[in-house]
């Protein structure tokens, strides 16, 4: 009598085999991708960001750069009509189509800025913490330097500086400003103190851990342990701070730009589209309103991106 | 003497005199003060004493891990093979690490890197001084890993430390450390974070791998019970100090030292009666900042004698094997 239902019963333990109880586990990755889903504003963020990028660089298809640097000066200052839609700036060229190159020419600022700065933040940071003693109090004593000067003087006077004597550059056929290679390097020299510290303070904690002991017992190079180690521990806080400097370099080049003294025409940038703009505040509210919203929108929209980052990658909100 | 013994080919690690120091704000720790030993080829040593006695410290200063500033190696030699390795420079040092001599450590808990896979880890050795390429670290770490008894291995690479349970990061621990297979694998405390199931699996397995490889192998444990499975001779270390080294059943049944006694009479027996409380050590170990001047145990030791206090008794000869450091002869209850 109870030997059919113990058959059953066994057999059914061995079929459960742990690998189909289980979840497949999630890769850190796949973690960090279910919080950041949660994250509404930071959706709306990535979703606003790729629109904006289709719309600098899916313009392309439709208006030739010499469409936005055509001038026609008889079409000067007009309203948004349905051949230019966004209107037509001081010298009659088309908004929309000077919307969409300078576009391109901000997000690259804001990207390649970012890069500069992740340069020499994660090196100068990485190099501090790690060695520690008198290489860092002296590259942290460069740092605050760095840092105690107001960022904008020191942007305005090095832009003011450098970009007289770069000539123009050729490249994907298209021909640049020189100036916009000063404004990369100037504004990614000027801003990666805060990375440096951020990195140096992760290097400091990480470096105390037992794997990095057990990882020098195995004979691995100071090398390796910095970048393949240490570095990839800390890669939370340097995705958000560097997602978040992609937004300041963005701001700090319309902010300098609209100074005079950042990219010059007739590379279009959404920075010194405003500059044109200033002095029709009153009068022609479509020279300002365009770029204007544009850089309010991409500054915003990687704000909340880097926000949701910032709680999907922090290992202590496990929360999923 | 050494440079005889270490001739003849048997010894194949030989320390000398080592002290090891911290100097830190508080002043100067005394860590490791005056250690002398020696490891047999395919002999396993095991080396017991409480917490913070310098086990760990004199296998970190040997491995050259001590970190400087603070830490400094004051004095000492440790022959390896033909070479000193406290002579060796940094990089012929990190060559030898992970490859000669490796080390596996207390906490698996830890001592993985939770963004790396196992498999990146594992065969981290492999790369660094055996220079394989994808395919063949990858074929390597599978047999490392069936070698150490993980089921799966070739799924298992993939996976992340957290996904590994501490008993099997513990196996994945001692494949890392057998990689390059060393002649020389320091084990510290390496089943003190386990349970006591997994200890044993952990124990057995060290010891197979040990005959297969031929390998020595020096164990740190504050556990009397594992030493005396594992290990063929003991060394018995207090304050900074080696107190007493003999193989390991005449120790279990003859210590000369008072705190090698002490120790033994703490362990709990099955034998022993139920209404009894185990005994401990009175005291606690002394401060590491005061430079030691005699005997360090002389306060909690209940033979001590003026004699203790002001000078530290040399490494005597008491039986064949046999030495301890000690200026009360336990036997004949009287000074020597």
């Amino acid at each position: 009598m109870t030997a059919p239902p113990l058959d059953q019963s066994t057999s059914a333990v061995v079929n459960l085999i742990p690998d189909e109880l289980e979840t497949p586990p999630l890769s850190l990755s796949q973690l960090t991708w279910r919080r950041f889903r949660r994250h509404k504003m930071a959706i709306f963020g990535v979703v606003t960001l790729i629109l904006i990028i289709m719309y600098a660089f899916g313009g392309m298809l439709f208006f030739s750069e010499a469409d936005s640097n055509h001038t026609d000066t008889g079409n000067a200052l007009q309203a948004p009509t349905r051949e230019h839609p966004f209107g037509t700036d001081t010298v009659g060229r088309d908004i929309l189509a000077r919307t969409i190159y300078g576009g391109q020419i901000s997000i690259l600022i804001g990207i390649t800025a970012m890069v500069v700065e992740l340069i020499f933040g994660v090196s100068i940071g990485a190099v501090s913490g790690y060695f520690g003693g008198l290489l860092d109090s002296f590259l942290m004593r460069i740092t605050e330097a760095v840092l105690v000067i107001p960022q904008i003087f020191l942007l305005l006077v090095m832009a003011r500086y450098f970009s007289q004597s770069i000539p123009n550059i050729k490249l994907f056929g298209r021909t640049f400003s020189g100036s916009v290679l000063v404004i990369i390097f100037v504004i990614g020299i000027t801003s990666w103190p805060y990375l440096a510290r951020i990195v140096r303070a992760q290097f400091l904690s990480v470096k105390e851990n037992d794997f990095i002991l057990a990882a020098r017992a195995t004979g691995t190079s100071t090398r390796d342990i910095i970048f393949r180690h240490i570095l990839p521990n800390t890669s939370a806080p340097i995705i958000v701070s560097a997602t978040l400097s992609v937004a300041a370099a963005i701001s700090l080049e319309a902010y300098i730009s609209f100074l005079g003294l950042g990219v010059r025409p007739p590379t279009a940038t959404w920075g010194n589209m405003l500059e044109l703009a200033y002095k029709y505040i009153n009068t022609a509210w479509w020279l300002w309103f365009f770029p204007g919203f544009f850089i309010a929108l991409i500054v915003l929209s990687i704000n909340f991106l880097g926000d949701g980052l910032r709680d999907a990658l922090d290992p202590h909100s496990r929360a999923a | 003497m050494d440079s005889i013994n270490r001739q003849d080919g048997k010894r194949i690690l030989d320390v000398t005199d080592l002290r090891t120091r911290f100097h830190i704000a508080e002043g100067t720790v005394y860590a490791v003060n005056g250690v002398s030993f020696h490891l047999n080829r395919g002999e396993t040593i095991g080396v017991v004493g409480e917490s913070g006695c310098g086990k760990s410290v004199t296998m970190m200063s040997i491995m050259r891990l001590i970190p400087s500033p603070p830490g400094e190696i004051a004095t000492g030699q440790a022959y390896f093979e033909e070479r000193d390795l406290l002579q060796l420079s940094d990089s012929e040092m990190q060559d030898l690490r992970g490859k000669d001599i490796a080390m596996v450590f207390q906490d698996p808990m830890t001592a993985f890197n939770p963004v790396l896979t196992i498999g990146r880890q594992l065969t981290e050795p492999l790369r660094v001084h055996l220079g394989l390429n994808k395919d063949e670290c990858r074929h390597r770490a599978i047999e490392l890993l069936e070698q150490v008894g993980i089921p799966d291995p070739s799924h298992r690479l993939g996976d992340y430390p957290h996904q590994f349970s501490g008993g099997m990061r513990q196996r994945a621990m001692i494949a890392m450390a057998l990689a390059c297979s060393p002649s020389i694998l320091i084990a510290d405390e390496p089943t003190t974070a386990l349970d006591v199931t997994i200890q044993a699996q952990i124990v057995e397995l060290v010891l197979g791998i040990r005959a297969d490889l031929n390998m020595s192998v020096i164990w740190i444990t504050h556990d009397l019970g594992v030493v005396a499975e594992i290990a063929e001779r003991v060394l018995v270390m207090y304050s900074g100090f080696i107190v007493e080294e003999a193989p390991v059943d005449d120790l279990y049944e003859d210590p000369r030292h008072p705190y090698t006694q002490a120790l033994l009479a703490a362990l709990p027996r099955v034998d022993r009666r139920r209404d009894r409380h185990l005994q401990s050590i009175p005291g606690a170990p002394p401060n590491l900042l005061v430079a030691p001047l005699g005997c360090p145990f002389t306060p909690r030791c209940k033979f001590a004698f003026d004699h203790c206090r002001k000078e530290m008794p040399p490494i005597i000869n008491v039986a064949t094997n046999h030495t301890a450091a000690c200026w009360w002869d336990v036997t004949t209850g009287k000074p020597r």
